[in-house]
């Protein structure tokens, strides 16, 4: 897998039948009408995704990114969802498509693998029975085949005596095994996009390693694009080619991997990275956690979304909002008005005076730099954007 | 099956918990599953001792007969001089107020009708202690610790909460009865990252603030480590190795613990593991491999290992390990890798 990044992320577009990008998000809304008002849950996000290549979407609980990998997919009900912007893949446009057409490219050239296999698995089916649906429906099939191309899947996931899983019911497998099967069915018609939210979160590290190293392998084999979702930089930090960070609904910072980590722009990607417990720290070390929690996206806050939380702003933070930019590459984007240069923020000296300096914006409740638990507080109580269907 | 015999002797009156040999057996169908097999362990005062395993392998249900919500089938607990598996009753609940469970999932470890208040005052309303106005007082002052505004939260219901929230307000709870030993089993494993830090330095506030003596169970390596003073690994029911955190990461000396260190994703696009990840799932404990339960997904597994169970020694002081060809820096010649 390190071989391949390393001979590949030199050239950009990749060669496939298609030319271009595979898959081109421009300027993605998705808002949700709700009776405390409209939350914004995607708000203005474009970004390509190139053959062959990985995507990585990082961030917290209700940053939008589930709502962003679903409504790409189309799979958001259309009843209360506000979407906006296109969506093309592979020259076509899915965000003008109804679901009959969807129905076509979802499983056969666009697939997705959820967060819980047990609930996205049906309960009362053989693996078996579902991972053929879908080789029966878009490949066309007949049974006898797609059973023994079933079994073939399974094998190539690495699941144990297929030919008698084949016949097993979801509970009768482990976690981690279930996650297989739902590589299994993502992949039986070989997709060219693979949409993966969050595959590994509940599993064991142990399990989460074998399933991260399963998908780039399968990837490798079948030239298959991916896009990982997850809370966890760490996941994707020797998974992605490239790193898109969210933060309330829109882009923060979006960076070839190893420049994301090594010219972190944005403090928030940077907080992010810090929260993460390390190995190499000696125990105790008190970690660096980011206060409070992401806004409310019925009302975010003016500005810049993450100035409540940033250590590093300054009024100008809390008055307008910071454009997604470059400084340098081209392929580094950053959406801030004090970047860190070498890990040190650019932000000017505060001066000191007495009282808020900004009436209109709420005052962060802590100072900036302690990390305590206190801006956790339910001051607003408000419900998460991803809770929403 | 003994491993008694090599607990880190300790002055006894350092020691809040001390447990030998438990075993805790289920049925399933007409046969039995061990799922904890002989495990000894001692907890010293002040301690956070970290507990790290994979899905199945006992960690949770070890913990789990700590507060005595699940009976241990032989062996024996020890706290402060008394055995719990023996007491029952009256004796063993009001014991119990001072070993408290943290839960892996907050929000279904709230009873979602009930308000926060009510859900915090619960420990001292069910003993009957204070009036009802010390009772609210208390509660104020337990989910001010936890980072809970409770004129915002008192009122509502656990619905309304982050995972991260009601994290906080299962650490009040568990705060309200005074205890001195707290369990927490997996309690960060289902939050975000950013999240999981916040709680984590909560706990660590905590401990220092009310003095708490804790077990901290999870699966993620780098978590416990972070929280722990000292760190026992366990795979399919039985101890493998038992070192202070520190010792555990520069000198792992078990294969498993070598695989569980190498499958912690680091925040580092640079990151190799010289660790060689592993393979394969737990057996199942229906029918567990013969000699070291470990072999059948070890890279170093030998002829020995088939034939005899590696006892738990140790092998430097405080550093023990189950394994008959350790490895690393604490091997030695003796190494098999």
């Amino acid at each position: 897998m390190r071989g391949r990044r390393g001979a590949r992320t030199l050239e950009f577009a990749d060669v496939g039948s298609h030319q271009g990008p595979l898959l081109v998000v421009e300027d993605l809304h998705t808002a949700f009408r709700t009776p405390r008002g409209t939350v914004r849950a995607v708000d203005g996000v474009s970004f390509e995704v190139y053959e062959g290549k990985t995507l990585g979407i990082v961030g917290e609980s209700g940053s939008g990114k589930t709502v962003l990998s679903r409504s790409i997919m189309g799979l958001l009900p259309p009843r209360d969802v506000l979407r906006s912007g296109t969506v093309h893949f592979g020259g076509h446009e899915l965000s003008a498509m109804g679901e009959n057409e969807l129905r076509a490219v979802w499983g056969a050239e666009l697939s997705m693998i959820f967060q819980d296999p047990m609930t996205a698995l049906n309960p009362v089916k053989r693996i078996g029975v579902q991972i053929a649906e879908s080789l029966v429906l878009h490949l066309g099939m007949d049974k006898k085949e797609a059973r023994s191309t079933s079994v073939e899947l399974l094998r190539s996931v690495g699941i144990p005596s297929p030919e008698e899983r084949v016949r097993w019911y979801p509970f009768q497998l482990s976690g981690g095994m279930r996650q297989r099967v739902m590589i299994a069915i993502a992949l039986a018609c070989a997709p060219r996009l693979v949409m993966a939210d969050e595959p590994t979160t509940g599993l064991d590290v142990t399990v989460q390693a074998q399933i991260l190293d399963l998908l780039a392998d399968l990837q490798r084999e079948r030239h298959m694009a991916v896009i990982l979702v997850t809370h966890d930089l760490g996941v994707v930090a020797t998974r992605a080619d490239d790193i898109i960070v969210m933060y309330a609904g829109r882009i923060v910072e979006r960076a070839p991997t190893r420049t994301l980590f090594r010219d972190t722009k944005m403090p928030y990607t940077r907080a992010l990275m810090d929260s993460i417990p390390r190995l190499a720290d000696p125990s105790g070390a008190r970690l660096d956690a980011i206060a409070g929690r992401p806004p409310d996206l019925v009302h975010p806050p003016a500005g810049c979304r993450f100035a409540p939380r940033c250590e590093y702003a300054r009024d100008k933070c809390r008055e307008q909002e910071p454009p997604l930019r470059t400084v340098g590459s081209a392929d580094h984007l950053f959406a801030c008005w004090y970047p860190l240069v070498d890990g040190v923020s650019t932000a000017p000296p505060v001066r000191v005076t007495l009282g808020s300096s900004s009436p209109s914006t709420p005052t962060p409740a802590d100072p900036p730099t302690d990390a305590g638990p206190r801006g956790d507080e339910p001051v607003s109580g408000n419900p998460e954007a991803e809770t929403l269907p | 099956m003994s491993q008694a015999e090599t607990t880190i002797p300790a002055a006894p009156d350092d020691v809040v918990l001390d447990v030998r040999d438990l075993v805790v057996e289920f049925r399933s169908g007409r046969q039995r599953v061990q799922a904890v097999s002989g495990v000894s362990f001692q907890v010293r005062r002040g301690e956070t001792l970290g507990l790290v395993g994979e899905s199945g392998c006992g960690k949770s249900t070890t913990g789990r007969t700590l507060v005595q919500v699940q009976s241990a089938t032989s062996g024996s607990i020890d706290y402060q001089g008394q055995d719990l598996n023996s007491l029952s009753g009256r004796s063993l609940r009001q014991l119990r107020t001072k070993i408290q469970m943290i839960f892996q999932d907050p929000i279904s470890s709230l009873n979602p009708r009930r308000r926060i208040r009510d859900i915090v005052a619960e420990p001292l309303a069910i003993w009957g202690k204070g009036t009802k106005q010390e009772r609210a007082t208390k509660v104020r002052e337990m989910l001010e610790a936890v980072g809970i505004d409770p004129d915002a939260a008192g009122d509502r219901r656990p619905g309304e909460f982050s995972g991260g929230q009601c994290q906080r307000i299962s650490i009040a709870r568990a705060l309200m009865a005074e205890p001195d030993l707290l369990i927490c089993d997996e309690p960060v494993s289902a939050l975000d990252v950013s999240v999981q830090a916040q709680i984590l330095n909560l706990l660590a506030d905590l401990k220092a603030r009310f003095q708490l003596t804790m077990v901290f169970i999870a699966h993620d390596l780098a978590v416990v480590k972070n929280v722990s003073d000292r760190v026992a690994v366990m795979y399919l029911g039985k101890l493998v190795e038992v070192a202070g955190s520190d010792d555990l990461y520069r000198a792992a000396a078990h294969p498993y613990t070598e695989a569980l260190l190498a499958s912690i994703p680091e925040p580092d696009p640079d990151h190799t593991s010289s660790h060689k990840a592993l393979t394969g799932e737990l057996p199942s404990p229906l029918d567990p491999p013969s000699g070291c339960r470990f072999r059948t997904r070890c890279p170093y597994a030998q002829e020995r290992c088939a034939s005899e169970e590696p006892l738990l020694r140790e092998l430097a002081p405080g550093h023990q390990v189950a394994c008959h060809f350790p490895v690393g820096p604490l091997a030695g010649g003796s190494s098999a890798g």
